[in-house]
């Protein structure tokens, strides 16, 4: 006789009602197929009344705009850019500007909210106090008010360039922006780049084998003299034979203004340090949660392991406290993206200020050009969320393990 | 055997007095510990002293020490005018106090303001203290009776009709439009290659619109009588409550037990008439007021407040749907929620600024208020949904098995059971979220409307009052009014969460 366990029936009916109208079954789909309902006839109602609309307006649907003249000027751009330029044209100038806001606001509002979280978790009380205050004041002011506390009163009230504020005579702060040596590429540039690849590639080569020893036969390799040699001593040799890789032309004030130089425009001054302050304050208390979640008997564990403090810290407090991080440090960096989207309001060239703002009134399709400019950063985000899932399921399966 | 009488050693004098232990309380004892312990630590004190330094002196100067506080012009806020280094120009501020709290609402019914502001804070209060007693009146009270009282109070304008008027109107509306779609996909038919299947269902719908017409037909046949008669919005309210009132006491369980729903039905309508007849609302009620004209603190309460009272029901009904079995409800609320929530508000508001007015019939003008409104309260809802998914999660699933063990159904155990737990769980998160609004409240000057923040930037351009410290005075000033209500919401979610945790403290 045969133990094995009889199979379950198919159940056709039931498996057919559950994958239709899920545990609540008929009424389920019955409430689906009202749900359709409401929303294709608000689907249709919307297209319906848009036509109408378009067409008493006299604007043309469609993406066909995008190969005409933009006509206007965009003051900053990071790919060549004139008025005779399609909206294409248009549309990746503001994408690069938004793309490069967020990526150094997010350099500086990472350093920030380190050196933030570092002070508050100091034990010198003054510190941790002065931390605490810079947070709580950041925190509890609106992003739009910072920028244009900084842009209408901080940087507006800076002198005129013949009484620029100058640091080290090479970076000069004025009301006109701020003035920054220009790089100049030289021959030896791809040499150098070329070294410093090399050079990266060969540490995490060395890295691989150290670990490779440590873990396979116990043996410790030290390399971090190779490592510096081969990061620093490579390009350095390069340097040596080809010559620098870049020279810095430095700002000359010259009659009323400066020459030579870049001019970084002073939107993109108040921009990035709203953005960077802002986002390095809710970073500050990620972090604080972050090292603060590590349990106490962790460091002991490590000590009594006789493991050195910085060793503690490197190897098991902070991959520790970075579980905890990284998730929310990451949609910091995403909301921090998405608030350079406030750079409409002090006139700085991004994505919404160009493409949704101005190509908006100059053209009028509004549905094409809003949806493009919502599709951008929904792309982005659902990106990051899907990368951090990836990452939540890494760290799982690590913590099963 | 020793010789244990021979006296070792016994030691003579009394030893010296050691020095007291370094204190390690009182000021002194602190100062030692946690500032001055070791030569890093003292160095980062007088790092601490020295930033602290140059911040808040330099602010108290300019706030207090240096700052103008009477005058009529810009002139008394110059340097050489004042004869030092000018600070703050308050009277800058004095000047500008009504247009920042009002915007331009005519000067003649601000009272209507006030008596909205002193109405708001009279309701809110009670309810934000948990020891007083009538939660759930009063709640009732702030989320559904303010906001329409306060509409007709700021906006003013009266009302024609009652209930009856206006479900036969939208009624009416949906019929029209399903017949609408019947003709088109009928003439479609006619030119198109896809052969009878429009036609077919062109003429379902038109059918379908003619029987919901005629099933309609009573009600809009009342509706008009009513329109015609001498008073229509009494009548129409008298009729409205006895239907309402009628049908909550079947429901209610006749008359073994539905005495309290009548009761309970009857008073509401009271207090509906009552409002009614106090803002005069059947005679047209108070003199209109545009909403262009609206503008500073006015603005940005009105934002918050309906955001946040707007954004409840569209988050609780997305995280419930999120939570669903139902296939095709649950992909629509996550396809919703990560919508709204992938997008920058602004693109949001830009979105609800020009692209709504597309999508509603062009003799159907949105306001820009509302607008900006509508689309402030779908952004804040998608978030408002997944802070009350989490608090659905934190239920205990055994609490929605016992109720359907009692044999409650899916509606009443999620209205009973579930989503007062879960509501209770994460008032600290709404809380949050309502910081978070009322901080994003401020992007709606971009799109032309004159909150807090706009009305101030507004100011700035008053060529009677520009001197070099105004903007610094401005947002000086602004920045206190944001920073209280924020820090104040701020406090009072940790405190809601403490209270929550209590049985959790050690």
């Amino acid at each position: 006789m045969s133990i094995a366990p009889r199979k379950p029936p198919l159940q056709f009916a039931l498996r057919l009602k559950r994958a239709l109208g899920g545990r609540a079954g008929w009424n389920g789909l019955a409430a689906q197929i009202a749900f359709a309902a409401i929303l294709a006839w608000i689907a249709y109602e919307i297209v319906a009344n848009a036509r109408t609309n378009l067409e008493t307006q006299h604007i043309a649907s469609g993406f066909g705009f995008l190969n005409y003249n933009a006509g206007f000027d965009v003051n900053q751009s990071l790919i060549a850019y004139n008025n005779s330029d399609t909206y294409w044209r248009v549309f990746f100038v503001g994408l690069l500007n938004t793309i490069l806001v967020s990526v150094i606001g997010i350099v500086f509002a990472t350093v920030i909210g380190f050196i933030v979280a570092l002070c508050r978790l100091s034990p010198n009380l003054l510190l941790s106090r002065i931390g605490g205050i810079y947070v709580e004041i950041i925190r509890n002011l609106p992003l739009l008010f910072q920028i244009l506390f900084w842009y209408l009163a901080v940087l507006a009230a800076l002198p005129a360039p013949r009484q620029s504020i100058s640091i080290f005579n090479t970076f000069f702060l004025n009301n006109r922006g701020l003035v920054v040596p220009q790089p100049v590429t030289e021959p030896g540039l791809y040499p150098f780049i070329a070294a410093l690849a090399v050079g990266i590639v060969l540490a995490l080569g060395l890295r691989r084998t150290a670990r490779r020893a440590l873990f396979q036969r116990g043996q410790m390799i030290r390399i971090w003299p190779y490592v510096l040699g081969c990061l620093i001593g490579l390009p350095l040799v390069s340097m040596l034979i080809f010559g620098g890789p870049l020279q810095f032309e430095l700002p000359q004030l010259k009659g009323f203004n400066f020459a030579g130089g870049a001019r970084i425009i002073p939107e993109f001054v108040a921009l990035t340090v709203a953005l960077s302050t802002y986002t390095g304050a809710f970073i500050a208390e990620i972090v604080r949660a972050g090292v603060m979640s590590v349990h106490k008997g962790q460091m002991e564990a490590g000590s009594s392991l006789g493991l050195s403090r910085a060793a503690t810290l490197r190897l098991i407090v902070v991959p520790q406290a970075m579980r905890v991080i990284v998730p929310p440090l990451t949609s910091q960096y995403l909301n921090l993206t998405k608030n350079s989207s406030l750079a409409v309001a002090i006139g700085y060239p991004d994505l919404v200020s160009v493409f949704a703002g101005t190509a908006v009134s100059q053209t009028g399709q509004a549905i094409e050009i809003i949806a493009m400019t919502m599709g951008v950063y929904l792309l982005l985000s659902l990106t990051t969320s899907a990368l951090m899932s990836v990452y939540g399921w890494r760290i799982n399966r690590s913590m099963a393990a | 055997m020793t010789d244990i009488s021979a006296p070792s050693f016994v030691r003579q004098e009394l030893v010296a007095e050691r020095a007291a232990p370094a204190k390690t309380t009182g000021f002194i004892g602190f100062v030692r510990m946690r500032l001055l312990n070791s030569p890093g630590n003292i160095l980062l004190t007088i790092l601490g002293l020295l930033l602290a330094w140059y911040i808040v002196i330099p602010a108290i100067k300019f706030l207090l020490v240096d700052a103008i506080w009477t005058g009529k012009d810009r002139t008394a806020c110059l340097a050489d005018k004042a004869g030092h280094e000018v600070g703050a120009c308050w009277p800058y501020i004095q000047a500008k106090l009504t247009q920042l709290i009002y915007g331009f609402y005519p000067e003649a019914q601000r009272w209507r303001v006030n008596l909205t502001y002193g109405l708001g804070a009279a309701l809110l209060l009670p309810l934000l203290l948990p020891r007083l007693p009538a939660k759930g009146l009063n709640s009732g009270l702030f989320f559904f009776a303010f906001p329409v009282v306060a509409f007709f109070l700021l906006h003013g304008g009266g009302i024609a009709g009652f209930g009856v008027s206006w479900t036969a109107g939208l009624l009416q509306l949906f019929e029209q439009s399903i017949g609408g779609a019947g003709d088109l996909l009928v003439n479609l038919s006619k030119s198109s290659a896809f052969g009878p299947l429009p036609w077919v269902l062109g003429k379902l719908l038109v059918l379908f619109g003619l029987l919901i017409h005629w099933l309609i037909f009573p009600l809009t046949w009342l509706r008009d009588q009513l329109q015609l008669s001498s008073v229509p919005v009494w009548g129409d309210f008298l009729l409205t409550a006895v239907i309402v009132s009628a049908v909550l006491f079947v429901l209610g369980g006749g008359l073994r037990t539905g005495g309290r729903a009548l009761i309970g039905s009857l008073l509401t309508f009271a207090g509906i008439a009552a409002g009614i007849k106090l803002m005069g609302l059947d005679r047209g009620g108070f003199p209109i007021v545009d909403t262009r004209l609206w503008g500073g603190l006015l603005v940005t309460l009105v934002i918050a407040i309906t955001g946040i009272v707007a954004s409840m029901p569209i988050g609780i009904a997305l995280a419930l749907g999120r939570r669903s079995t139902i296939p095709l409800i649950r992909i629509f609320s996550i396809a919703f929620i990560e919508f709204w929530r992938g997008v920058p508000l602004i693109t949001v508001l830009f979105f609800a600024t020009y692209m709504l007015p597309l999508f509603v019939p062009g003799n159907f003008a949105v306001d820009g208020l509302l607008r900006a409104l509508i689309g402030v309260a779908i952004f804040t809802g998608a978030y408002m949904a997944e802070v009350i998914r989490g608090g659905l999660a934190a239920v205990a699933r055994g609490q929605a098995e016992a109720a359907s063990a009692l044999g409650l159904s899916w509606w009443k155990t999620t209205s009973l059971i579930v989503l007062p737990q879960a509501l209770r769980y994460v008032i600290p998160g709404i809380v949050n979220s309502f910081i978070s609004l009322f901080k994003d409240t401020s992007l709606v000057s971009i799109v032309a409307l004159f909150d807090l923040l706009g009305s101030l930037r507004a100011s700035f351009s008053d060529p009677n009052w520009s001197t070099p410290t105004t903007a610094f005075t401005g947002f000086a000033f602004a920045g206190m009014i944001y920073f209280v209500f924020c820090f104040g919401m701020s406090r009072y979610s940790l405190f809601v969460e403490n209270r929550l945790n209590a049985h959790r403290r050690h």
